[in-house]
């Protein structure tokens, strides 16, 4: 079902139209409620009366993860704190999380964005989502109910863990809608199949996935085993979080929300805006969103854009896979980790050298995140115990900057190889592509 | 009489012991005592030989990471009750075990400690007249 179909439906026209209303909109209220975004159009020269229509997009400068980093927690701030009624939070590279602020109509417009999406699954207010994905700072927990309740589907604050009370409420109250992770839900799978439950007792139909990479496999062997059809949702915190981006039943792409994200393909090492259908770097600007707008925000990620109307009636733009990163960001179990944060805490342990390897797979449909970390001779003891001491403090002080737990192995001095110029300091073997 | 202990730490793989074990055999290095302790992802090969500072230089050049540990060999009775009298008496000392392997010899036995004050450790099994070997 179409949730908003004068939105989902507008022709290309009339979007870009709205599109660019918004946009003078919003680039008028952070020129003049926001310091550094203000100070950063000075510097390019552009005055807001310079912006007339989306094309004009073009002559903005550019934002970023660093940005946020640099003005946390409030410095990127559009409005007055009081106008602020929640927040939401993933982590940054130096301890330091990255901060969103959401005023109400930020709440109000996500939701609409989320509902699109449930909607688009074939879920309504008759259905029961089960929401299992980490409630808190994470924008998945909350972010899917919200969504789950602006459609006026029961809706069971779940969170993730627990997998007993998970499978008993799915049974219980005849969940028919799933939001968690894909490796969660083939985790829940596993635990349904060692349960003994039948599945006729379970009322399960769709899946609301994301917040990690999953391939056509995964997909296929989620639908298998829970029985269920399996969709993508797509989004990232700073834009909002789920919701930015969804499939539609041809399952031929992710269609996004422009009429609240406005999706760009750039050069990654120019920025200039690249043909239509060229691959290359997605960049959104928040066209609604009042608290942290976020203009031409760079997401690093890889794909391109499908203008076309779709089979399902939509004229949403869509966007193809992912191919990669232009940084070397890794999603693991959902979370966002980059290689620099390891660093940054490896320098602050006076224990360990600050050379490091990362392996990442997947194991029994759940990341594993191994760090080889090279242990000052002075401080390996030949009792186990203070080792394993040792590897816990290390994973403990990894943990609360990058917010998984890793698992550490300890290796000897000079056992890392040291690299000319760029240091190749991850192994990703999991397979997306 | 203190004796000096190599530990070694070696990944948790094939081939790792092997590799280590060469080095030694082709110093002509001999081992009178020996144990390996594991975890999920990496080994400490502890054991006692005959010129343990040639040992432990050997094996650094070769790249290991390798300590020097003191720890005490006692000679027990090699019969029921041998070992346990003399656990019984270090653990009426206080003293706590950290870890401790042991070998047996024909008539007797001998057991490797390592423990939180080797001095004292010494003094007590003296008193006891506990037998301190060299190995």
């Amino acid at each position: 079902m179409i949730w908003n179909t004068s939105i989902e439906c507008m022709d290309r026209e009339s979007m870009r139209k709205l599109q660019g209303e918004r946009l003078r909109n919003v680039v008028e209220h952070v020129y003049h409620n926001c310091a550094p975004y203000r100070e950063r159009m000075q510097q390019a020269g552009v005055k807001p009366s310079d912006i007339q229509s989306i094309d004009d997009i073009v002559k903005l400068p550019f934002s970023s993860k660093q940005d946020l980093r640099d003005y946390y927690p409030w410095g990127l701030l559009s409005v007055p704190q009081s106008e602020i009624v929640k927040i939401h939070a993933s982590s940054g590279t130096t301890g330091k999380p990255i901060v969103m602020a959401y005023t109400r109509n930020d709440v109000a417009n996500w939701a609409e964005a989320g509902t699109r999406c449930l909607a688009a699954y074939g879920l309504g207010k008759d259905d029961v989502i089960q929401v299992s994905y980490g409630y808190g700072l994470f924008t998945g927990g909350l972010g899917a109910h919200d969504a789950s309740m602006n459609l006026g589907a029961t809706t069971i604050p779940m969170s993730a863990g627990n997998t007993e009370k998970q499978l008993l409420m799915m049974r219980d109250l005849g969940a028919t809608g799933l939001a968690c992770t894909p490796s969660y839900a083939l985790y829940l799978a596993e635990a349904l199949e060692k349960s003994g439950i039948p599945r006729n007792e379970i009322k399960l139909k769709v899946g609301i996935f994301g917040a990690e990479p999953w391939t056509e496999e995964m997909r296929k062997e989620i639908e298998y085993r829970l029985g269920i059809k399996a969709y993508d949702i797509y989004g990232l915190t700073e834009i909002s979080g789920p919701g930015v981006g969804f499939e539609c039943e041809c399952q031929n792409g992710t269609h996004l929300n422009e009429d609240l994200f406005f999706p760009e393909i750039v050069d990654p090492k120019t920025g200039e805006v690249l043909p239509e259908g060229t691959e290359g770097e997605l960049v959104f600007t928040t066209l609604s969103k009042e608290g942290m707008p976020m203009i031409r925000f760079r997401t690093h990620d890889l794909t391109h854009l499908i203008y076309e109307k779709c089979s399902c009636g939509r004229t949403l733009v869509r966007m193809g896979r992912i191919l990669g990163r232009t940084d070397d960001m890794l999603i693991i179990r959902g979370v966002n980790v980059f290689p620099s944060q390891v660093e940054a805490v490896l320098c602050t342990l006076e224990e360990v050298e600050p050379h490091f390897f990362i392996t990442v797979d997947r194991v029994n449909n759940t990341d594993t995140f191994d760090i080889e970390v090279e242990v000052k001779e002075k401080y390996y003891s030949d009792v186990m115990s203070e080792m394993e001491l040792l590897r816990k403090k290390i994973a403990h002080a990894i943990h609360s900057v990058v917010g998984i737990q890793p698992n550490i192995k300890p290796v000897a001095p000079n056992t890392i190889e040291r690299s000319q110029g760029k240091a190749k300091r991850v192994n990703d073997k999991r397979k997306f592509k | 009489m203190v004796v000096k202990q190599l530990s070694v730490y070696l990944e948790n793989k094939p081939n790792t012991l092997n590799k280590m074990l060469q080095v030694l055999t082709e110093h002509g290095i001999n081992m009178t005592a020996f144990c390996v302790a594991d975890s999920v992802d990496y080994g400490i090969v502890r054991f006692c030989v005959g010129r343990p500072e040639l040992a432990y230089s050997i094996l650094r050049e070769n790249g290991y990471t390798v300590r020097l540990t003191d720890v005490v060999c006692i000679e027990v009775p090699h019969e029921s009750g041998g070992l346990h009298k003399a656990i019984r008496i270090i653990s009426e000392s206080d003293i706590n075990i950290d870890y401790m392997y042991a070998f047996a010899d024909g008539g007797s036995a001998k057991v490797v400690i390592r423990c939180n004050s080797t001095e004292r450790l010494i003094e007590i099994a003296q008193a006891n007249h506990l037998e301190l070997v060299k190995i």
